[in-house]
């Protein structure tokens, strides 16, 4: 079945809903066309396409609720999913928990799909690999790399008269560069609704500098050094702490944010008062969705306001608990800094390391936040406002409550996509004191 | 309809939006059986399609992968979902080059149709190819089947039973102190079907069980808190694993599960040490000697041993995502590349009864063997597939060929990577008796590695202290950060085949698109000498 637009998604969800008896439903339909390619060894290894669809229906009677799902959309499909749900409705033990769907509700355009991102082909694919493969060829670098595409809807409606509707695209190219004798390592990632704003050449050049540049490190000892993070570094860094800012988590005292005794950090200022984060779907540079998988709204939303926790997000559930609004958790951070350049953050350290990535983040201790991880692709030692020599891997242990007290200078924000859960972001570059080195990695 | 099939509620209710790429089904459909001569049919139909082509080889997978998953927390259940998908995924070889397609549409047109695209696609990325597939030799087998040794189908066992177990996991935390659990049993089955043109038509029937639990507790005035969770292993076998079995304990500092588990005992057990991790002393920085239980050395293996001998990485086919490997060829190559001590045995084995990686067939349809990766310390082999045999020198293929759906391209995954046991008697106790200052580790908890597999970090879920041949009590915020050739070089004692356990992940990821794969690794308790441990304790 082909994506749907919001007439056809309207039509065929009304259809479905004719056929509840229950006494609420809610429908969730979504489908993506795709695909994507691979390469390795500065040649293709695989590719493929993906396309998809999918119906989800929940039926409930009381607090009991019954799901049932199917991807066939003949109208005795349609009948039979509804009625399984109900079925499974009927059978269900009830679930104290449970929150009755939400009613029609208000939601702004979205600009998440843009067309030129939807008409990507196979051809479209393998060009932009042959140009990225012919920038290593000429650089003398071996190449990997993988780039895919997708356009997508997603629409809801329920027995209540909400309705909600979609439409997406997006694309993602990543690649690493490696110098012949495997000493130097250079990666890049990308990720636009707009594949418009997506340069291979520049992404693939930007690698093959860092490549080139980084293939005779040194070893630095391990110790606190000041840090100037790329945002490919600090995203994977902060979206830890993002992912942890549930309301419901921190009431109950597990969360870096409880202070014991049912008491949380909600209003408190955590961190230093340059720290500005936020979301909003109506961004130019990261449009998201403007309603979440449930129905609700996203709207633009402060998260940390110069430091001070302002908002953390709630289920339906807890919210009605607590008698607060129900915020939900959103789609895309934005971080503010400032208008100078990377090369200005470079400029202004004294002695410090430049980090373009940081990789395997685990989580060490939930309680502060520590996680450990290790840079790669090009670290580089900084003195008196320049790049003198690049430096040999490092493992951190680092909270980034404790890196965002330690923030000394932002920069320009930029769009990145994190490395470890694919999401993306707008964050700028920043300069950290007394950033937590543990020890020495051979990995490049 | 019995009520105990449709104990199902929806894990649907957050981000509904999303794709939702398995659809979800009654308990019942679990059961029915597959048309065997159906999917030969279908088979036929893909391979004659893709040879009419132009393809000069061709396999197809039709896949039912089916899965359940059972969750609760405290006194309710969170969801229950029972998931299936199936389709064909046809893979070619065309103008010397690979190419795969896949669909859910198993109509004659659909399956001609996605035969067609696999070997376009083949012959597109021809011309972008620098070498040919080299395909190691495969007899074709006929007419095949293998059905893992499970006892009780986990699908055959009702909601009712396993949602009561874990409300009664729940309670005995609970009612002993625990502020919050959380409890979980999930359930995997896949039903594979493989042909090639070679002439094999290979049925498989593989099971997989993993229940898990966190226990957390809090101290009000302090406002910390700590966690403690199951020392349970995922597992190749069906739901006898969760009926206890006193033939399958071990005596240890406490009980300790080979291939059957007590879910009810260990989280009492789990209710107490919780407590007891609130009040542990912090580490102190340090050299220690670490004795390593396998519910903890597993993932370490996993990490430092599993994926650096992934022939594809060394290669450099994942450096633009999981990363290469310091054990580069010419270490193989040189015949005396010392990994480890002379302790150190590791071998690849998918034949292990009861391990996640057991299968009769691997994805290309090699029959599943074992042999030697680490010997006597000393690397002397990888992990390959038919298009990576040649490479090593093989004249066939080691059957680590995986893929994670019918819809995934199949690629070079992990087998159980296992640590022998070691050759003399030896038990724990003697171990922990003869260490001076050490640290004795149970169940797996935070760990990261860097991309080419040099530099680990690994935790615990419970440290135990040892002085002077004593243990003296729980530690906290310890972890241990090693190099990984300097660390398998200090191990300096393996426990006897008594003490040889399962650990392992449901979950490995790799590949782009990413795809997951269920992996074990056995091991006994194993002794390293002076490891580097941190502490990881800060104030925010």
């Amino acid at each position: 079945m082909a994506i749907l637009n919001k007439e056809q998604a309207q039509q065929l969800l009304k259809k479905v809903l004719s056929y509840s008896k229950a006494d609420e439903c809610e429908i969730n339909i979504s489908g993506s066309e795709g695909g994507n390619i691979r390469y390795a060894r500065n040649a293709v290894s695989t590719s493929g396409g993906v396309s998809q669809n999918s119906l989800v229906v929940s039926s409930a009677f009381g607090k009991k609720l019954g799901v049932a799902t199917i991807n066939e959309f003949d109208d005795a499909s349609l009948e039979k999913v509804v009625r399984r749900s109900e079925e499974l409705a009927q059978l269900a033990p009830e679930n104290p928990e449970y929150v009755s769907f939400l009613g029609p509700q208000v939601y702004k355009e979205s600009a998440t799909y843009v067309p030129a991102t939807g008409a990507i082909d196979p051809k479209f694919r393998a060009d932009a690999v042959a140009t990225s493969l012919k920038i290593a060829k000429d650089n003398k670098l071996v190449a990997a790399g993988f780039m895919q595409n997708s356009s997508g809807y997603s629409a809801m409606m329920n027995s209540h008269g909400l309705f909600a509707y979609n439409k997406s695209s997006n694309v993602d190219f990543n690649v690493t560069l490696r110098t012949e004798d495997g000493k130097g390592s250079g990666y890049a990632s990308k990720g636009f609704n707009d594949v418009n704003k997506l340069d291979v050449a520049s992404a693939t050049k930007f690698a093959a500098g860092k490549a080139t540049g980084s293939a005779t490190a040194k070893a630095l000892e391990p110790g606190k050094y000041t840090v100037i993070l790329e945002p490919a570094a600090s995203i994977v860094l902060l979206e830890n702490m993002f992912f942890a800012m549930d309301a419901r988590q921190a009431d109950e005292g597990r969360s870096f944010l409880s202070k014991g005794d049912g008491k949380t950090k909600l209003g408190e200022k955590l961190v230093d008062d340059k720290v500005t984060i936020y979301s909003d779907p109506q961004h130019p540079e990261i449009p998201t969705s403007t309603w979440n998988g449930d129905g609700r709204p996203q709207e633009k939303i402060n998260w940390i306001n110069k430091g001070v926790i302002e908002n953390l997000y709630y289920s339906r559930y807890w919210a009605e608990k607590k008698k607060v609004k129900a915020v939900p958790s959103p789609d895309g951070i934005i971080m503010e800094g400032t208008n100078a350049s990377l090369e200005d953050l470079i400029k202004g350290t004294e002695k410090g390391i430049l980090v373009t990535r940081l990789w395997y983040i685990r989580s060490v201790d939930p309680q502060t936040l520590l996680l450990t991880g290790l840079t790669r692709d090009g670290t580089f030692y900084i003195e008196n406002g320049q790049i003198k020599f690049p430096v040999k891997n490092f493992r951190f242990n680092e909270s980034p409550i404790i890196m965002l007290n330690n923030l000394d200078a932002l920069g320009k924000p930029e769009r990145c996509v994190s490395g470890e859960s694919g999401i993306s972001a707008l964050i700028p570059p920043m300069r950290i004191r007394d950033f937590t080195f543990s020890s020495l990695s051979d990995a490049v | 309809m019995k009520r105990r099939d449709f104990l199902y509620l929806g894990g649907i209710t957050a981000g509904a939006g999303l794709l939702k790429p398995a659809r979800l089904f009654a308990a019942e459909e679990f059961l029915m059986p597959a048309d065997l001569a159906l999917k030969k049919r279908l088979a036929d139909l893909a391979l004659n399609a893709a040879t009419s082509k132009g393809a000069t080889y061709a396999d197809v997978r039709i896949g039912r992968y089916l899965s359940q998953s059972v969750n609760t927390r405290e006194k309710r259940v969170q969801n229950i979902s029972n998931t299936e998908t199936y389709g064909m995924g046809i893979r070619v070889i065309a103008n010397g080059s690979w190419g795969f397609a896949s669909t859910d549409d198993l109509t004659t047109d659909a399956i001609a149709r996605t035969a067609d695209l696999a070997v376009q696609i083949a012959k597109f990325n021809a011309k972008l190819l620098e070498e040919q597939v080299q395909l190691a030799p495969q007899k074709g087998y006929g007419n095949v089947s293998w059905k893992a040794p499970i006892l009780k189908n986990a699908f055959e066992v009702s909601l009712k039973e396993k949602v009561d177990l874990l409300l009664h996991v729940n309670d005995i935390a609970l009612q002993n102190g625990a502020n919050f659990i959380s409890s979980s049993i999930s359930c995997v089955n896949e039903q594979k079907y493989f042909a090639s043109t070679e002439g094999s038509y290979i049925d498989q029937d593989v099971h997989r069980i993993w229940p898990t639990f966190t226990v957390t507790k809090i101290d009000a005035a302090s406002g910390k808190f700590q966690t403690r969770n199951a020392l349970s292993a995922p597992m190749g076998m069906g739901y006898e694993y969760l009926i206890p079995d006193k033939k399958e304990e071990l005596d240890g500092i406490f009980t300790l599960y080979k291939k059957r588990y007590d879910i009810l005992e260990d989280v009492r057990l789990a209710t107490k040490q919780v407590a007891e991790k609130l009040s542990a002393k912090p580490v102190e920085p340090g050299k220690y000697d670490l004795i390593l239980d396998p519910s903890n050395l597993f993932l370490t293996i996993h990490e430092s041993v599993g994926h650096p001998t992934e022939l594809d990485r060394v290669l450099g086919y994942e450096a633009n995502y999981a990363g290469t490997s310091f054990l580069t060829l010419d270490k193989w190559k040189s015949g005396n590349f010392k990994f480890g001590s002379d302790l150190v045995n590791f071998v690849g084995d998918k034949t292990q009864a009861g391990s996640l990686g057991a299968v009769g067939y691997d994805d290309e349809g090699v029959q599943c063997g074992k042999w030697d990766i680490i010997k006597d310390g000393v690397l002397v082999s990888y992990q390959a597939t038919r298009d990576q045999a040649h490479i090593l020198g093989l004249k066939a293929s080691q059957g680590c060929s995986y893929a994670d759906s019918w819809k995934s391209f199949q690629f070079q995954r992990m087998p159980n990577v296992s640590l022998q046991p070691g050759k003399s008697a030896l038990k724990v106790a003697d171990m922990i008796k003869n260490t001076e200052k050490g640290i004795y580790m149970f169940g797996r908890n935070s760990y990261s590695i860097d991309q080419q597999r040099y530099n680990f970090q690994f935790s615990a879920q419970l440290a135990f202290e040892i002085k002077n041949g004593q243990i003296v009590g729980l530690l906290k915020d310890a972890a241990y950060q090693a190099n990984t050739q300097e660390f398998w070089n200090s191990c300096v004692a393996i426990a006897d085949e008594s003490d040889y356990r399962y650990g392992g992940t449901f979950s490995d990821g790799k590949g782009q698109p990413g795809q997951v794969s269920a992996v074990s690794h056995g091991c006994a308790t194993s002794k390293f000498k002076g490891v580097n441990v941190i502490n990881t304790g800060r104030k925010l």
